[in-house]
């Protein structure tokens, strides 16, 4: 509960202005807390006469903290493939493991897992815990959570990662609260605070308009799911070495209530944005269906894909596979044109972390410009054509060659 | 068939923005809305009421104007509304509300399925959902997109993949979350705004429950908020100058050094 001290208050206001949930007021010269309090702690850090508290009981710790430790990564496995997610973990996870100075370690659940595992060590953890089993050939919940709950409790980690893909937010809340921890759903940044190496786990919320970093502090594992393609995986070494311990589950822990009867692979016709090199991005700038097809047309030019803000989707330009952001994909290509995009927070959540991003607006001022590599202040419909052109004209250069 | 669908009132996300000088939400005139995913899991309810049979029961847990969102649910087809609504659940995570939901549900009594949303639009986490099945002990599925059929107490639907669809089959009672493939959701009839109108939300408090406070609100939440912050971007930004043909030169060498 929020406590207010009646006679250290002065009414002055920080509080109410500071409120992110509109949940205090100031009534009579005395801050007033409402119902929509969510306890978030900003108000008692901002007053200054030291009016607010939060009543904090001592927690039970759970269990005895010092017990767990080592980070583990969950390696979705489907359709006798890795998820490239588990590699960007396993990068997340080895920088935390090193700060940490304990061993980083993978964990493999399928069917047909052949060298996988090897693969795992390449990326960096020093030792994958595999169970192959048939009944694991499809995934359902409860098999996934039983076998995986058994390996933690048996060998306490501190961390557990996992990818934001549909199987991990299905299964990795439910093996949370078998374990009865805290779990930070869709993780965009992870870090260790220095003092306690206590998992920092930073997240976007309200449809990426704040960020929220959070903290399991009193029970373990320290659980999350991370958001693909936002963090980088290591290179491959082939020259890890690496334990691979094979897991035999009991029999018991592999049946599932959930049935699954088939399951089907859509051929999607969609080009996939994640995997180009080069992403032509445009935006409501383009005016109109046929504005867009300059952004086409670059994207041929550099052999690229093309992209797009949800305005320019919203406008029927280009189809929703193409959208990058909060509600769309996120990107990280090796370079990232954006053309008439003003940088919503929503469209840079999901291209900010490109290596090389070339901005073209006419708004100088445009946020775009924040996470622009290079910017050219100019008109997409003078610039384009130019740069289109001059590509045109060195290919047919090479042409001749 | 006795079906409870999760509604949760959520501030509408387009009106949600950060103010810039102060880095807080301006929040001034944002509207609360039932969470949209779970709109499309009380449609999915109302659906299967119309096909088999059986009674809609919309649970929330929140301050009491969430008895709003159970109104418009009741307008949409439900029968009834619960309002789970206690100053001690105040700052829950989705660990806490999850059972603060299962306690709730425990104490309604016998059910044959729960509809959940996806997720929440404000916390985005889709936690709740499987963490409640969890609680109750009842198998689950998420992202239903589509329900087959229901028949002898075993429920067909599929659900959606990263890379296609499963279809699956499992016994009642279970629990499943909605994406908003599944269904086009109805607009309130007359009567149904009549029957809102009139409806009164039973109300369950903490006590009502017999809820453990240790389990409730901030107390009982496992995950802490540390800081809020409004997203930073930021490059070692270079911004080109000259004239257009100048920078598209300018591109055009920068261009042949990354690719
Ligand atoms: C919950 C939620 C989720 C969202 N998810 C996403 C998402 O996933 N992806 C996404 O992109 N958006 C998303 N949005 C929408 C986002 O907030 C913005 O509305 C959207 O990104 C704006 O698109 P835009 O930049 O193309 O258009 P605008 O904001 O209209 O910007 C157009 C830009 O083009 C420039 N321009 C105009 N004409 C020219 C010209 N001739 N030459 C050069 N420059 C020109 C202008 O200066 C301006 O900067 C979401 C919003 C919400 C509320
Ligand atoms: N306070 C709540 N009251 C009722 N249902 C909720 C509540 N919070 C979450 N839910 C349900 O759980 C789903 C997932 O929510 P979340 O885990 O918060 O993203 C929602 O779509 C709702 O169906």
């Amino acid at each position: 509960m929020l406590k207010i001290d009646k006679e250290a208050c002065i009414g002055c206001g920080i509080c109410e202005d500071t409120c992110t949930f509109s949940a205090i007021e100031v009534v009579d010269g005395v801050a007033v807390v409402g119902d929509n309090c969510t306890l978030c702690g900003n108000c008692v850090d901002v007053c200054e006469v030291g009016a607010l508290s939060i009543d904090k009981v001592e927690k039970k710790v759970v269990a005895d903290l010092a017990d767990w430790t080592g980070v583990w990564v969950y390696a979705e496995f489907r359709d006798g493939r890795v998820a490239p997610v588990a590699f960007e973990l396993l990068g997340a996870g080895r920088k935390l493991a090193d700060q940490l100075g304990v061993p980083l370690s993978a964990v493999l659940l399928g069917s047909g897992l052949d060298n996988n595992a090897q693969d795992l060590v390449a990326y960096g953890a020093d030792k994958v815990y595999q169970i192959d089993d048939p009944a694991l050939t499809h995934f359902t919940d409860d098999a996934y959570a039983n076998v995986f709950e058994d390996l933690i409790r048996e060998h306490k980690p501190e961390i557990v990662l996992a990818g934001a893909t549909a199987i991990g937010r299905s299964f990795i809340p439910r093996l949370a609260t078998m374990l009865a921890t805290g779990l930070t759903a869709d993780c965009t940044a992870l870090a260790i605070r220095e003092e306690d190496g206590a998992l920092m786990q930073t997240r976007p919320a309200f449809g990426g308009n704040i960020m929220a970093t959070i903290e399991c502090s009193t029970s373990r594992p320290q659980m999350a799911t991370v958001r693909p393609l936002v963090l980088k995986p290591n290179g491959r070494d082939d020259s890890r070495q690496g334990e691979i311990v094979k897991v035999t589950p009991d029999p018991a822990r592999l049946l599932s209530r959930v049935k699954v009867l088939r399951s089907v692979r859509e051929e999607t016709n969609e080009v996939n944005i994640n995997e180009a090199d080069v992403l032509v991005a445009g935006g409501r700038g383009l005016d109109s269906e046929k504005g867009f097809e300059m952004i086409r047309e670059l994207a041929g030019l550099l052999g690229g894909a093309t992209a797009a803000s949800r305005a320019a989707v919203d406008s029927g330009w280009v189809p929703y596979p193409h959208q990058v952001g909060q509600t769309g994909k996120t990107v990280c290509p090796k370079v990232y044109f954006a053309c008439g995009i003003s940088g919503a927070v929503q469209h840079m959540v999901g291209m900010q972390s490109s290596d090389t991003i070339i901005v073209i607006n006419r708004d100088e001022n445009a946020p775009i410009f924040d996470v622009a590599t290079y910017g050219v202040v100019g008109d997409v419909f003078e610039v384009l054509p130019k740069l289109i052109s001059r590509l045109q004209d060195q290919r047919a250069g090479e042409g001749d060659n | 068939m006795k079906i409870i669908v999760c509604v949760k009132q959520v501030p509408d996300a387009k009106d949600v923005r950060l103010d810039p000088k102060t880095n807080t939400l301006a929040r001034e005139g944002v509207e609360s809305i039932m969470n949209p995913f779970d709109r499309h899991a009380l449609e999915a309810a109302v659906v299967l009421k119309e096909q088999y049979g059986g009674t809609v029961t919309a649970i929330t847990m929140g301050p009491p104007q969430a008895e709003e969102t159970l109104r418009d649910a009741v307008a949409c087809g439900a029968d009834e509304g619960v309002l789970v609504s206690d100053r001690a659940f105040a700052g829950a995570d989705t660990w806490a509300t999850s059972y603060t939901l299962a306690k709730a549900v425990e104490k309604l009594g016998e059910f044959d399925l729960i509809l959940c949303g996806k997720q929440a639009i404000d916390g985005d986490t889709a936690q709740v959902g499987p963490g409640l099945a969890q609680r109750l002990d009842i198998p689950y599925v998420a992202y239903a997109r589509k329900i087959t059929e229901c028949v002898d107490g075993v429920i067909r639907l599929e659900r959606l993949m990263d890379d296609g669809y499963d279809e699956i089959e499992m016994g009642m009672p279970a629990l499943m979350t909605v994406v908003k493939e599944i269904n086009e959701p109805r607009v309130p009839s007359l009567k149904g705004k009549m029957k809102a109108k009139k409806m009164q939300a039973t109300v369950l408090t903490a006590a009502d429950i017999g809820a453990d406070p240790e389990c409730l609100g901030l107390q009982g939440s496992t995950t802490q908020v540390v800081k809020v912050f409004s997203p930073q971007f930021s490059a070692e930004r270079c911004m080109l100058t000259g004239t257009v043909d100048e920078q598209v030169d300018q591109l055009l060498v920068k261009l042949e050094e990354l690719l």
